[in-house]
C-alpha cells in the first residue's frame, strides 16, 4: 500500500480497499487461532490517542496491535476550546519524539487527524473524527458484507438513522459506492444533512422505502443528546417512525443482513428482535473489526513496499 | 517638494479618464493634465500602469488595543498601503472594545504616529459589544468615529437595534450590521451544504445570515433609518438588498474579495485559513456577489481583513479563529475575478473600492482631482506576484491564497502626497 496515513475512505480506490479486505481475511485466521501472535509489528510502536471515550474501538485497535507484537500505549486527552491544554500539533510532536510509528486517533472534531498528519512523521490512522469519517468501521462493514455475500457490487444497502452526525455513514458512503453498492440513506429530516444525493446516495425520510428489497439493513446509533437539542421530539416517536423492527425488516430481502456499528440502543434504532435475529451480523462485525485493524496497521507499516 | 507622476492611465469614478500626468505638492493634487509641462523634484514614470484614487476599505480589523500579537495599527496601516488602500476603517472588537472617546482617540493617535494609511475608527453600537446599552454616539462621532458596529457579533435584541438606529438618526450616523442569527449558527463552522456534508464539518445555514439581514432592512425601513450591511455572502442576501433599494430603503452593503473568488469547496481540505464568518458559500452565491457588484446592488468591496496569529489557526478547524487576512490581496483578486473575467469594468472595480465606500463613510477620499488629497495608488496590471507569508506586511499570515500567484500588483502609493509605497516596497 502506497499510503502513509488512513484518514478516510474518500478518494481511496477500489483496488486499495480490496487489498485491505483480502489482508483482513488472513488476519481473521490469526484471531480465531490458538496462538494469537504474528510478528508483523515486532519492533513497532503504536499509540492510541483518544480525545473521545470509546472503549470498543480503542480495545479493538489495541488488541490488533498486540496480536501483531507491537509495543502499544494509550493516551487520553480532552479537546476543547475552553480548557487550553497542549495543542494537537504539540502532542503529535511529543509522540513523534517518543518514537511512535503509528498514531491511532479518535477526535470529536472533523479534520483533526488531517491536521495531525501534516505535522508528524508517524502514520496516522483515523479512528473517527467528528462527523467526518471512521474508515476502519466502514472497512469492517464492507468486509462483513463481502464475507457473507461475496461482494458489494449491486447490493442494495440501507443505512438508517442519524446520518447527519454519523462518520460511519460518511465512510460507508464513500467506501461502498467505490465498491459498487447501491446506497439508500433514510432518517428524520432534522438528522439528514443536505447534499448526499449529489454524492450518488439515494436519500429520503421514509425508512420503509429505503429498506424495501435491501440486501443489507444498517442501523445507526442515536445519541440521546439529539433529542435535547430539539432534533426529534421523543425516543418513543423516533423508534416508532424511524426504528427498525421486524415489521420493517420484513420488507428487506429474506436473507438481508442486519448491521449496526454498536453499541446498540435496544428498542430505539433497532428492536431487540432485529438486533438478535438470525440475520444479524452485529457480533461478527466486532470480530471483523479487529481483523481489519490488523490489516490496516500491517499495510501502513510495511515500509519496503512504499518505495 | 513637487512630484509628478507621468504617463499612467488615470481611472476615476466613472471610468477610464485617459493618460494624465499628476502634479503633487503640499499633500494635494495640484494639476492633472495631459503632458504636464512642469519641472518637479521627483518624476515618477507610470507608463503602462494605472493610477487609481487611493483605495478605501470600510471594514478591517487592526486588533490593537489588546491583540497586538495578531496585528497592530501600524502593521495594519502598512499592509493597507501595500495593498493600495490609503483610507481604512477599523472595527471596534478589540480589548478593550472601542466604545468610549478615549478608545477612539487612541486609534486616531496611533494611526497618526504610524503615518501610513489613514485610519478611521468605527466605534461600537453597544457598550462592550454586549448588545444592551447604547454607546455615546454623539461624543464618539466628535472624537473621530466614522460609524458604529458591533461587528463580530450581531446586536441580538431587535429592540436594542431599533433604538440604536433611531438614536443614530440624531446625528445621521451610520450603523454597520454584522448579520448573524446566533441561534441558527448553532456551532456551524462552514457553509451548510453538499461540501459540509462531505467532510462532516458542522454546517452554518445561509438562513442565519439572511434572517438577520431581513430584520435589519425591515427595521431601517420602518423608521427611514440608515443601515449598512457588512460582508453579504448569499444570493438571497443580495436579492433582499436589491429589493429594499428599489423600495427606497436607505440601505447599503458590502461584500468581500473572498466571497467573489472562493467557495466552500476551499474548506474541504480543512485549511483553517478558509474558516471565515460569514462562511465561504457556494458557486451560485459567488456568482450572485459578482452580479450584485455589476448591477450596483452591492455598493462596496471591503476586505474584512481579519489577521490572526498562527497559534489561532494551526489548530482543529472547529477551534480555529474566524477570518482571513485581506488587505494585501484584495485589489489583485478584484482585478482577476471581476475585471479579467470581464464581469466588471476596471472603472466599476475602482468605484467599489474607493469612491463608493468613501461616500458611505462620509470620507473626503476616493477621487483624483486638482485640489483634492493626494491619496494615489499606482497599479501594474501586468505584474504577477506570489503570496508568501514572510513577504506580507500584515502580521496576519492567514490568507487562503498562500503560495498562489496573483495577477496585478500595487507598485506605488501616496498618502496626502507622501510616498508610502515605492516599487512595491514600504517606504520606511
Amino acid at each position: 500500500m502506497k499510503r502513509k496515513h488512513l484518514l478516510g475512505l474518500h478518494g481511496v480506490s477500489r483496488e486499495e480497499i480490496e487489498k485491505i479486505l483480502n489482508q483482513a481475511a488472513f488476519m481473521k485466521k490469526v484471531i480465531v487461532s490458538d496462538h494469537k501472535r504474528i510478528p508483523t509489528l515486532q519492533g513497532k510502536s503504536v499509540v492510541t490517542l483518544f480525545y473521545e471515550n470509546s472503549t470498543r474501538t480503542r480495545m479493538s485497535f489495541e488488541l490488533a496491535s498486540k496480536y501483531m507484537g507491537a509495543a502499544s500505549a494509550n493516551m487520553s486527552a480532552s479537546a476543547s476550546s475552553v480548557a487550553k491544554g497542549e495543542t494537537l500539533v504539540d502532542t503529535g510532536a511529543t509522540l513523534d519524539m517518543m518514537g511512535v510509528d503509528v498514531i491511532i486517533m479518535r477526535h470529536p472534531m472533523s479534520g483533526a487527524p488531517h491536521l495531525l498528519s501534516q505535522h508528524v512523521n508517524a502514520s496516522v490512522v483515523n479512528a473517527g473524527d467528528g462527523m467526518n469519517e471512521h474508515p476502519t468501521q466502514a472497512l469492517l462493514d464492507m468486509y462483513t458484507i463481502r464475507e457473507k455475500r461475496g461482494g458489494l457490487d449491486g447490493m442494495k444497502i440501507a443505512i438508517i438513522g442519524d446520518v447527519l452526525h454519523s462518520r460511519v455513514a460518511r465512510s460507508n458512503a464513500y467506501g461502498m459506492k467505490t465498491m459498487g453498492a447501491d446506497l439508500y440513506f433514510a432518517g428524520p429530516s432534522t438528522l439528514m444533512p443536505p447534499g448526499f444525493d449529489h454524492l450518488g446516495v439515494h436519500v429520503g425520510n421514509d425508512v420503509r422505502a429505503a429498506v424495501e428489497n435491501a440486501d443489507v439493513v444498517m442501523g445507526l446509533r442515536i445519541q440521546r443528546e439529539r433529542q435535547k437539542a430539539g432534533l426529534f421530539p421523543s425516543v418513543r416517536e423516533y423508534a416508532h417512525f424511524f426504528g427498525i423492527d421486524m415489521n420493517v425488516l420484513k420488507l428487506a430481502k429474506k436473507d438481508a443482513l442486519v448491521m449496526h456499528p454498536g453499541p446498540v440502543n435496544r428498542g430505539v434504532e433497532l428492536s431487540s428482535f432485529t438486533a438478535d435475529c438470525e440475520q444479524s451480523v452485529i457480533r461478527e462485525q466486532v470480530q471483523n473489526g479487529v481483523a481489519i485493524r490488523m490489516a490496516v496497521l500491517d499495510m501502513l507499516t510495511r515500509k519496503e513496499q512504499t518505495r | 517638494m513637487k512630484t509628478i507622476i507621468r504617463g499612467g492611465e488615470v481611472v476615476n469614478p466613472g471610468g477610464l479618464q485617459g493618460k494624465l500626468d499628476l502634479l503633487i505638492e503640499h499633500g494635494r493634487i495640484v494639476q492633472m493634465e495631459e503632458h504636464l509641462d512642469t519641472t518637479a523634484d521627483e518624476v515618477v514614470d507610470a507608463t503602462g500602469r494605472y493610477i487609481f484614487p487611493g483605495l478605501v476599505d470600510i471594514h478591517c480589523h487592526l486588533r490593537e488595543p489588546g491583540y497586538e500579537y495578531k496585528e497592530t495599527i501600524a502593521s495594519g496601516a502598512r499592509a493597507a498601503v501595500a495593498g493600495g488602500f490609503t483610507s481604512i476603517c477599523c472595527m471596534p472588537n478589540t480589548d478593550p472594545v472601542i466604545d468610549d472617546e478615549a478608545g477612539v482617540q487612541y486609534i486616531v493617535q496611533r494611526a497618526r504616529d504610524a503615518a501610513y494609511a489613514k485610519v478611521y475608527p468605527i466605534a461600537a453600537i453597544t457598550k462592550g459589544l454586549q448588545g444592551k446599552e447604547l454607546t455615546e454616539m454623539g461624543f464618539l462621532l466628535q472624537a473621530g468615529a466614522v460609524a458604529f458596529s458591533d461587528d463580530g457579533r450581531p446586536v441580538e435584541s431587535a429592540r436594542v437595534m431599533r433604538n440604536a438606529m433611531l438614536y443614530a438618526k440624531n446625528f445621521d450616523a451610520l450603523l454597520c450590521s454584522h448579520c448573524e442569527e446566533l441561534s441558527l449558527v448553532n456551532g456551524g463552522v462552514m457553509n451548510e451544504g453538499e461540501a459540509s456534508t462531505r467532510v462532516g464539518l458542522r454546517g452554518n445555514t445561509r438562513a442565519a445570515e439572511e434572517v438577520m439581514l431581513s430584520r435589519e432592512i425591515l427595521l431601517a425601513e420602518s423608521m427611514d433609518g440608515r443601515i449598512h450591511i457588512c460582508h453579504v455572502s448569499t444570493r438571497q442576501g443580495f436579492e433582499m438588498v436589491r429589493q429594499a433599494k428599489k423600495r427606497g430603503v436607505r440601505v447599503t452593503c458590502e461584500t468581500c474579495p473572498h466571497y467573489f473568488s472562493l467557495t466552500d469547496e476551499a474548506c474541504t481540505t480543512f485549511d483553517t485559513n478558509t474558516k471565515i464568518n460569514p462562511p465561504l458559500r457556494t458557486e451560485d452565491d459567488r456568482q450572485a456577489a459578482i452580479e450584485a457588484l455589476a448591477d450596483g446592488t452591492c455598493d462596496a468591496i471591503a476586505t474584512d481583513h481579519a489577521p490572526h496569529h498562527i497559534d489561532d489557526k494551526q489548530v482543529e478547524f472547529d477551534l480555529a479563529a474566524n477570518g482571513a487576512s485581506g488587505l494585501e490581496t484584495a485589489l489583485s483578486l478584484g482585478y482577476m475575478h471581476l475585471v479579467q473575467t470581464k464581469r466588471l469594468s476596471l472603472g466599476q472595480l475602482v468605484d467599489h473600492m474607493s469612491a463608493i465606500p468613501a461616500r458611505i463613510m462620509g470620507l473626503d477620499a476616493g477621487i483624483l482631482q486638482p485640489g483634492g488629497h493626494a491619496d494615489i495608488t499606482v497599479f501594474d496590471p501586468s505584474q504577477t506576484w506570489t503570496v508568501e507569508a514572510d513577504k506580507l506586511y500584515t502580521k496576519g499570515k492567514n490568507t487562503p491564497w498562500l503560495g498562489q500567484t496573483l495577477q496585478g500588483k500595487v507598485t506605488d502609493v501616496w498618502v496626502d502626497g507622501r510616498p508610502v509605497l515605492r516599487h512595491a516596497a514600504i517606504v520606511e
